[in-house]
């Protein structure tokens, strides 16, 4: 399509396009793939998620009673449950996702090519945009975006455990791990990512026309714009980093790899 | 004045008067320095083709009249500068592909304007009793943003919605107008409540954010994420929000936090 | 050739010519009165040249300094415009230009604010107190903005892409204005009971200049053939910043509001050299150390204002005199420096087009480096002759409103002060024309040979186009040529600094270039075709072209933006009188008339005392009568 003649008609049959336009979402389509085939691999394998003291993010909160590592330390969900934990939870992060004013850019693109870049032809005859089934549904970013707020103050607990690591002893003490790195940096990314949400702008300020009198809204509005110019590279960055969090742990769990941590006062 | 040797550029500049039997032809003009590509036009134009249609007014990026699909991307032809284009092929100069043609590199923009009138004006609350009216600048800053838009139409000619669905021309109105009614919408002091006909008659639920517009801007306004979503979140309140529905049904009244 | 021409025709009202911001105020104006109205424009509607206003909106709000007031205001159109305004037209639109920004806001302009949340105000050249509202550095593209989509919230009839190239007359009164649709090529008639002419300057009969390719007169042409007088056409404005390189961009506007923001001008030595052109004129007002000046921009009332903002023909001949005496720039400017005196976000904030414009043409950052600028012709401060309250012209039923109107602002306008010209009067020239539209019961009847005549000559060039097979021949001129012959000779030869020989050597050219406009010849057809367009306004441009350099020759002396090698001086019997041009039997007749003295309220304010009563505006403004049924 890219190779479209010079002398081609500039009407809507092809694109002028001479540059690597399709570059952007053949990444983003083989990220996206990826992060999905493994997470349905890691998500049904109910195994594997816990070295002590990581938790995997896929299974956080780990709330359901065949879990090997309870997030609240008493089961939530009794034992009728008896899938993977990730399963009964991974719908809150996935929602927030799919729904996300960035992931839609970026799928509606890579994956539905309508359009797959600018002024390249979508690929579909017909279009309704968001106005009709499923599509309207994105309407509901809002709510997922509260469960993601929950999500995120768990996994920042769960990244504070993870600096208390155990000891030979069989007691507790601080220590810094590869592992707590990585959760830690993850949480930080997932709370950027969360709250540069375009929602999360809406709330704090965007609802309103006046400023005056509403300073903290205001003050908030400024620094939720400031960080969801950003939004995109965080929605991506956290993706990688959930990803390579719990292939991590996985790692760990599994024995393949060893955990180099300093642990302090053992 | 320059030193730099001079040398050739040349273009393949659109011609004809409908998309069917016009094609590109080949021009090879003098270069200049800090040559845009409207100069290349002018000079086809005073040395070639006399009557090579291009619209333009300023040439300084503030009018918005000589947009084109340069390489195909839609820009500025005043404000494409020769020297940021690939040296060692033509440039491909092509009229904006989502509107009619009039010839060769001027469409018929006239769906904006007929877009345009469909739009209520700014209808201000009075003044106060000293005979003023009080905004604040960080009240306007995001409306003055809006009205940066100089009406160049590239966003209107990039976004698929009616470039490739010339169907949804009637349901839709485009980035542009959907930058207008924000301006409309976030003016500190407007009374006029416009939500209902920014998602039915202007369509916005058909903006699928792939944000396109946004790219295109010769303003660098954030049309998608200042003006279009935060239009979208506003509308979801009004219409799509349950939580928002129950309380209008337990408390009455409509909300009017805006 | 049939006899009956065929075209489109209309009726109206009020035809408004020209849709910058005087034409669409105008309109607005004449369409509330009840008129049927249609606005003309020979762009897109939004497009005209008011979107390059940049600076501001000069009116005495007194948001920021409350000393300032209509009569300050005054007093500095006056004395800016070297007391050779129309006394009554400064004072109108010193008295009326707050309310008509108070209006623009009412209608959906974000002004800049103040603190406190009111319009926000910025030092000016020539202005005495920080006076401009204004938008960032894109004021123009406001204002336009505002009043299109007040004209659309009224219905107005806006005939986009035509050109009118002929008004029609029925004795004495109008009958229309005959033109052509620039996409189809098709003709148009408009029929109409009142006129007002709104089609700007024309720029473009200079090289170097910030004027788009619409600029060529037409207004000024028109009114002449119709027996209209035009005035002061010897003063030209060239701003005295535009960007002089690259090349291709050169004469493209830099705002005054550079300086206004605290940018100063220095020569290739690094002098700050407007010191050194401090004219007697505004020597007791104008800082003389670099210190006070600076101190200026913070306080107001213990420093005397900066050089750097004397009136902008005062500055134009300084940068001219530096690039002459060899201290010019690398590409023969002088530097306008910003950056070593703000900081990078100041300057991104509030001159945000400036950083855009030199960013994208010069690969210059103008927060690290400055920029090179020098004069560009810009603005017309002579136009056709009114009647300062109702805009009417020497022509009954024919108003003119913003650049193509001359008297407001004398020898040299001040910055700001023409957004809100186009406000005042255009206003008033609505207002005017609707009032007589009113009294008339229809349009003047059309003189079918006027028409058909008109009509032959717009396609005879195409005529003869169709016969060219090869390159132009000395029978068969081409437009581009013509023009780009009228833009060196103005740019040569009538340009800042003229001399009598020189003006007459101009003259005689331009004469030639009538003569081979008369073999102009164009190929291809009437729809949207760009070399026959440029030759019928070529005809406008000639004649403005003339009537400039002739109305420059007769004023022997320096005065404003009109500056004389041979007469260096300001010559107190020039001091009072205008230079009139007219048309008779289609030849340009010149005549000088004494200018009215303002009275002695008027004087006094001029002198410096405070106004004794407060501005009676509503007794200005004629009440409509009658009405449209």
């Amino acid at each position: 399509m890219a190779a479209m003649a010079t002398t081609a008609l500039p009407a809507r049959q092809g694109t002028l396009r001479r540059d690597l336009w399709w570059l952007e979402p053949a990444l983003i389509f083989v990220l996206f793939t990826a992060f999905v085939l493994y997470s349905i691999y890691a998500g049904l394998a109910n195994a594997n998620y816990y070295h002590d003291p990581y938790l995997s993010p896929f299974y956080s909160p780990c709330i359901s009673a065949n879990c090997s590592h309870l997030t609240f330390g008493v089961p939530i969900v009794g034992e009728w449950w008896n899938l993977a934990p990730a399963i009964f939870i991974v719908g809150f992060p996935l929602s927030f996702r799919l729904t996300c004013y960035y992931y839609r850019k970026a799928y509606y693109r890579a994956f539905f090519w309508s359009p797959a870049a600018c002024t390249v032809p979508d690929a579909r005859a017909t279009y309704g945009g968001e106005t009709t089934v499923p599509f309207v549904w994105q309407n509901i970013h809002r709510y997922t975006w509260y469960a993601a707020v929950v999500i995120t103050a768990i996994l920042a607990y769960d990244a504070i455990l993870a600096f208390r690591m155990p000891t030979a002893s069989g007691g507790h003490a601080f220590g810094i791990g590869l592992g707590s790195v990585l959760m830690a940096v993850n949480v930080v990314l997932i709370a950027l990512y969360t709250f540069s949400c375009h929602f999360c702008r809406y709330l704090v300020g965007g609802r309103h026309d006046r400023f005056f009198g509403r300073r903290v809204a205001l003050r908030l509005f400024t620094l939720v714009s400031r960080m969801n110019t950003r939004h995109g590279f965080y929605a991506l960055t956290s993706l990688v980093s959930v990803g390579l969090t719990e292939l991590y742990i996985r790692l760990l769990a599994m024995g393949v790899l060893t955990d180099p941590r300093i642990v302090f006062g053992s | 004045m320059s030193a730099e040797t001079p040398h050739e550029v040349t273009v393949r500049v659109w011609r004809g008067e409908d998309r069917a039997t016009g094609r590109f032809e080949e021009h090879t003009v003098g270069a200049d320095p800090g040559m845009v590509v409207l100069d290349v036009m002018f000079k086809v134009q005073a040395e070639q083709v006399p009557d090579l249609a291009v619209r333009w007014n300023c040439k300084a990026g503030k009018c918005g009249s000589c947009s084109a699909e340069i390489n195909g991307d839609p820009k500025l032809m005043c404000m494409t500068r020769v020297s940021s284009l690939p040296a060692n092929e033509p440039i491909t100069v092509a009229p904006m592909a989502a509107f009619p043609l009039v010839r060769d590199l001027v469409t018929d923009v006239s769906f904006n304007y007929e877009k345009a009138k469909a739009i209520p004006n700014v209808r201000l609350s009075p003044r106060g009793p000293d005979g003023t009216r009080r905004m604040y600048q960080e009240e306007v800053e995001r409306v003055q943003e809006f009205h940066k838009c100089i009406e160049c139409f590239l966003c209107q000619n990039v976004c698929h919605v009616i470039r490739d669905h010339e169907e949804n021309k009637q349901a839709f109105s485009g980035p542009r107008f959907f930058v207008r009614l924000a301006a409309l919408e976030m003016h500190p002091l407007d009374t006029h409540d416009r939500l209902e006909m920014i998602r039915a008659k202007h369509g916005l639920g058909f903006c699928n954010i792939t944000k396109c517009c946004t790219e295109v801007c010769p303003e660098s306004i954030h049309i998608t994420d200042n003006a279009i979503i935060q239009l979208k979140e506003r509308v979801v309140t009004e219409y799509y929000d349950p939580l928002v529905w129950v309380k209008r049904r337990v408390f009455g009244e409509k909300e009017s936090t805006r | 050739m049939t006899p009956t021409i065929e075209r489109d025709e209309r009726e109206y009202d009020v035809v408004v010519i020209g849709a910058g911001g005087a034409g669409i105020r105008a309109a607005i104006e004449a369409k509330m009165q009840g008129a049927r109205t249609a606005l003309v424009c020979k762009s897109l509607f939004g497009k005209a040249h008011t979107v390059m206003a940049e600076g501001g909106i000069a009116a005495a709000l007194r948001n920021v300094w409350k000393e300032d007031g209509w009569d300050v205001h005054f007093r500095d159109t006056m004395r800016g415009g070297k007391l050779l305004n129309s006394w009554r037209m400064a004072q109108l639109h010193a008295q009326e230009a707050p309310e008509r920004v108070l209006e623009l806001e009412e209608w959906g302009a974000m002004f800049d604010r103040t603190p406190d949340g009111l319009i926000l105000q910025r030092d000016f050249g020539g202005h005495r107190y920080a006076r401009p509202a204004h938008v960032g550095d894109r004021t123009g593209l406001e204002m336009i903005r505002t009043l299109q989509h007040k004209a659309v919230e009224l219905g107005i009839d806006v005939l986009m892409e035509c050109t009118i190239t002929k008004l029609l007359l029925d004795d004495g009164h109008p009958s229309g204005a005959f033109g052509y649709w620039r996409q189809s090529g098709r003709f148009i008639l408009i029929r109409a009971k009142a006129i007002v002419l709104a089609t700007g300057g024309a720029g473009k009969a200079w090289r170097i200049t910030s004027n788009s390719w619409e600029y060529t007169g037409d207004g000024m042409a028109m009114a002449l053939e119709s027996g209209a007088d035009l005035v002061d056409m010897e003063f030209v404005q060239f701003h005295p910043t535009g960007m002089v390189w690259p090349a291709s961009v050169r004469g493209v506007l830099v705002t005054e509001g550079v300086r206004g923001d605290g940018g100063t001008l220095k020569n290739s030595r690094g002098e700050r050299f407007m010191f050194r052109y401090i004219p007697e004129f505004f020597k007791a007002e104008t800082a003389d150390n670099e210190a006070e000046a600076d101190g200026w921009y913070e306080n107001k009332k213990d420093n005397r204002r900066t050089p750097d903002l004397l009136p902008r023909d005062e500055v134009a001949r300084a940068i001219n005199a530096e690039v002459k005496a060899g201290r010019g720039s690398p590409h023969g400017g002088v530097f306008l420096d910003i950056a070593s005196r703000r900081t990078p976000g100041f300057i991104q904030s509030r001159l945000p087009s400036m950083y855009h414009q030199f960013k994208e043409l010069a690969d210059i950052d103008i927060t690290t480096e400055a920029m090179e600028v020098g004069p560009t012709c810009h603005y017309f401060m002579g136009g056709v002759r009114v009647d300062p309250e109702t805009e009417a012209s020497t022509v009954a039923g024919i108003f003119a409103a913003g650049e193509v109107a001359g008297g407001m602002h004398g020898a040299n306008r001040l910055g700001g002060n023409s957004l809100s010209d186009l406000l005042v009067f255009g206003r008033r020239a609505g207002l005017g024309a609707a009032l007589y539209a009113a009294g008339q019961r229809a349009p003047g009847a059309v003189d079918e040979h006027e028409v058909e005549e008109a009509a032959r000559r717009m396609v005879a060039p195409l005529e003869r186009g169709a016969s060219l097979t090869g390159a132009p021949t000395p029978e068969a001129e081409d437009p581009y040529r013509i023009h780009s012959d009228l833009q060196t000779t103005m740019q040569d030869l009538v340009g800042i600094i003229r001399t009598g020989s020189e003006l007459e050597e101009a003259v005689r050219r331009i004469g030639a270039l009538r003569e081979r406009l008369d073999r102009v010849a164009v190929k291809g057809g009437r729809r949207y075709n760009p070399g026959w367009n440029l030759a019928l306004d070529l005809r406008s441009l000639l004649t403005v072209a003339e009537a400039v350099t002739r109305a420059a020759a007769m004023r022997t002396e320096s005065r404003g933006g009109h500056t004389r090698d041979d007469f260096p001086n300001p010559d107190a019997q020039w001091a009072t009188r205008n230079v009139i041009v007219r048309m008779r039997d289609r030849q340009l007749a010149l005549a000088t008339e004494p200018l009215a003295a303002p009275p002695p309220e008027l004087q006094r304010i001029l002198s410096g005392e405070p106004a004794k009563t407060e501005p009676a505006i509503e007794s200005t403004v004629p009440t409509p009568a009658g009405g449209f049924r």
